[in-house]
């Protein structure tokens, strides 16, 4: 219960300090619609395309969008030490991940709730059709994102190259989260009937939560106990 | 006395992989459908199983260090990763080549053949950090996490092929198959002699590389004492 009540602290800090500066939401929220207009630029966007790989992209805006978000979760504590000030805290290794967690996918699934409406107009798509499973599908996802981005985040925060490592540790992890989750999003964005191996796909996004939420919390005091 | 070890299973493995080459090539019998491509599955799943006994023999003693903070563990767990990176790419380039002549493309977006190489960038991902790590504690410990992480996408890797079915081959060995023989059993067992033979090779390969992964951390501590005394 304490581990849980200091994470909430720590999540709401983080919140707050991120929507006074609004550093990460105004760069990520244009970043990530810079992307969905250049792929409108790269091709031409049909009905047929749009169903043939509508999810990926909106994934891969997703998912450049969250390595800027994850980025900052252990980045900003860095200035005048105050990494070295809540690893001391009373707060333990855990409760410290998981607040930063919380976090980024408060402002991770912000940031994909406005561009799912952009991404409709921009490639003229009715993505409302199973809101809800979309919006399930979305929250599974972006919680891959945020545990997974967080905790490389917190093992490269003292690196040279940070920026550079970052994405590149993260990526081929997420990929059996990103994958189901470009699936899912496709068969829902199309609205048509749901393929045989779609519980294999969303079993595999749920159990990959699972695992990686599980060992991110049991690992997370080795890594940040320095 | 390890020079001894590696002189011994070099003596060991290098006449059981030329009898094995020589049995690939002439005594084993030919497949019905694909023709003589087929031999090079005596070195692509091997060369998997391999990689994956070494991903294992990282991971445990990755969780060894975590737990014994023992650098010991850590070489260890370096070389067994180079060692399995290898091994992982011969099974790459080895179903690649099969893919070429099978199906008349180098790669298919097949997602067996994609989880395996997402295994390979997340090892080399591993390596990658602990290159941009320069404190031999924090490099020890970081990569033990994330050796630990990657196991997941070994697991992901070892079970797609029954998740998934698609255009690559599914299980054959009886072993995978709940004991129903899918092929010829001398075909079988030559698999599984190659596998002995390329799991002889790799454990030259970890303890040579172990020998020199000690080697440089004597020197990085000679280096470091000198630094000090200056």
């Amino acid at each position: 219960m304490t581990t849980l009540r200091h994470a909430a602290a720590i999540a709401v800090k983080d919140l707050r300090s991120e929507f006074r500066t609004k550093e990460s939401i105004n760069s990520t929220l244009s970043f990530s619609v810079v992307i969905l207009l250049l792929f409108a630029f790269a091709f031409d966007p049909t009905p047929d395309m749009i169903a043939e790989f509508g999810g990926g992209l909106l994934w891969i805006v997703f998912v450049f969008a969250g390595a800027l978000i994850v980025n900052r979760a252990f980045a900003r504590e860095l200035p005048n030490d105050c990494i070295d000030v809540l690893v001391s805290s009373p707060a333990s290794g855990a409760s410290l991940f998981l607040g930063k967690a919380v976090a980024a996918f408060v402002l991770l699934f912000g940031i994909e709730c406005i561009c799912l409406p952009v991404f409709g107009i921009l490639y003229n798509v009715t993505w409302w059709r199973s809101l809800s499973g979309m919006m399930g599908v979305l929250a599974l996802g972006t919680w891959a994102m945020a545990c997974v981005g967080v905790f490389i985040s917190a093992l490269t925060v003292n690196l040279r190259l940070r920026e550079v490592m970052l994405p590149m540790l993260v990526y081929p992890v997420l990929i059996p989260a990103i994958l189901p989750a470009m699936m899912l999003t496709n068969t829902l964005l199309t609205g048509q009937p749901l393929p045989s191996d779609f519980g294999v796909w969303l079993r595999l996004l749920v159990g990959f939560n699972i695992m990686f939420t599980t060992l991110s919390v049991y690992l997370a005091e080795t890594i940040l106990v320095r | 006395m390890r020079t001894k070890v590696i002189l011994a299973l070099g003596a060991v493995a290098l006449p059981l992989l030329l009898r094995n080459l020589y049995a690939i090539m002439f005594l084993v019998p030919d497949e019905m459908e694909q023709g003589p491509i087929y031999r090079i599955f005596y070195y692509h799943l091997p060369a998997f199983f391999t990689a994956a006994l070494c991903y294992l023999t990282a991971l445990v003693s990755s969780i060894l260090y975590l737990l014994k903070k023992d650098q010991k563990y850590d070489a260890i767990a370096v070389s067994a990763t180079e060692t399995g990176l290898a091994f992982a790419a011969v099974n790459l380039i080895t179903g690649m080549i099969w893919g070429r002549i099978s199906w008349g493309i180098w790669w298919a977006w097949d997602p067996r053949l994609t989880w395996a190489l997402i295994c390979w960038l997340v090892y080399f991902g591993y390596l990658m950090l602990r290159s941009a790590i320069d404190d031999p504690t924090e490099r020890a410990k970081n990569s033990a996490v994330l050796s630990v992480f990657a196991s997941a996408s070994v697991a992901i890797t070892w079970k797609a092929i029954e998740w998934w079915r698609t255009q690559h081959p599914g299980p054959v060995l009886s072993i995978r198959t709940g004991g129903v023989q899918k092929i010829d059993p001398i075909m079988e067992n030559m698999i599984y002699v190659n596998t002995v033979a390329l799991l002889f090779l790799a454990a030259i390969f970890i303890l040579v590389r172990l020998r020199q992964e000690e080697v440089q951390r004597e020197i990085d501590a000679l280096r470091r004492y000198a630094h000090a005394m200056n």
